[in-house]
């Protein structure tokens, strides 16, 4: 799967436009992967995971850095999360198929506050951009 | 059997009040046929599905699109059973349309972006996680009959 010129623009567009509550989109985007795929609670037995709780938030200021981050080099995601995958794979080990939840809940996110923003068109381009980030945090798995 | 408590059942009637079937269905189908292309695949006879315009304007895609939602109608008046709901449609949907399940929760994912966006801050995380559960309800009995 390639992002094409077309889908990086749209990519870089969101995030232009989001940038402002990136942190708090990325806190109710947990919110709503613990409520809607409770089985991804497993990975935060050290949380409090109360509505509100400052570790989410926290947590959520993190994943947005990094989503950031990508869409910054969105032409070498591999080379900007590096790091990023290393942990995932030899520290964290979080199931592949979790990312594609989060990032459902990430897209729901976007579009509860910015419906307009997410035509069709831009809606694919995110959902590639998404797969694409989860790719790279999985890619040194195994 | 899913077990549906009182407040999921409240919180999918008051959504399902709210939506236009027509609209969201089309959307729905449209929006699965564009961010996922290779669903187009069951669509062959559906004519001009070579852009995203094209594919939000085509009226075999809308029809089709109201019908599925439709359908969702039928399941939400008989949450407690889905099964048997859904039992004919399983096996059509094995034995003539020859469509892999993982269709379904594709068309469920992107349901519930229609939903967050024609509902904005009304999709709650509980609405969202109410409605997940029951489009992977409605995948799963329209999965059942497989064989």
């Amino acid at each position: 799967m390639v992002l094409s010129a077309g889908d990086k623009a749209n990519v870089k567009a969101v995030f232009n436009k989001i940038c402002g509550q990136i942190d708090e989109y990325g806190a109710e985007a947990l919110e709503r992967m613990f409520a809607t795929y409770p089985a991804t609670k497993t990975y935060f037995p050290h949380f409090d995971l109360a509505k509100g709780s400052a570790q989410v938030k926290g947590h959520g200021k993190k994943v947005a850095a990094a989503l950031v981050e990508a869409a910054n080099h969105i032409d070498d995601i591999a080379g900007a999360l590096s790091k990023l995958s290393d942990l995932h794979a030899q520290k964290l080990r979080v199931d592949p198929v979790n990312f594609k939840l989060l990032g459902q809940c990430i897209l729901v996110v976007v579009a509860t506050h910015n419906p307009a923003l997410l035509t069709p068109e831009v809606h694919a381009s995110l959902d590639k951009f998404l797969c694409a980030v989860g790719t790279v945090l999985t890619a040194k798995y195994r | 059997m899913v077990h549906w408590s009182a407040q999921e059942k409240q919180l999918i009637a008051n959504i399902w009040g709210k939506l236009s079937v027509e609209e969201c269905g089309a959307e729905a189908l449209a929006r699965l046929l564009i961010v996922y292309p290779w669903t187009q695949r069951f669509f062959d006879n559906f004519g001009n599905l070579s852009s995203p315009t094209a594919i939000l304007g085509n009226p075999r895609v809308r029809a089709h699109g109201k019908k599925v939602l439709t359908s969702f109608g039928e399941a939400i008046k008989n949450l407690d059973n889905l099964k048997g709901t859904y039992s004919r449609l399983s096996e059509l949907h094995c034995d003539k349309l020859h469509v892999d399940p993982e269709n379904f929760r594709l068309l469920g994912d992107v349901l519930l972006i229609v939903l967050a966006t024609h509902l904005t801050k009304d999709f709650t995380p509980a609405c969202q996680a109410t409605w997940q559960k029951l489009v992977g309800a409605v995948a799963h009995a329209l999965a059942r009959q497989y064989h």
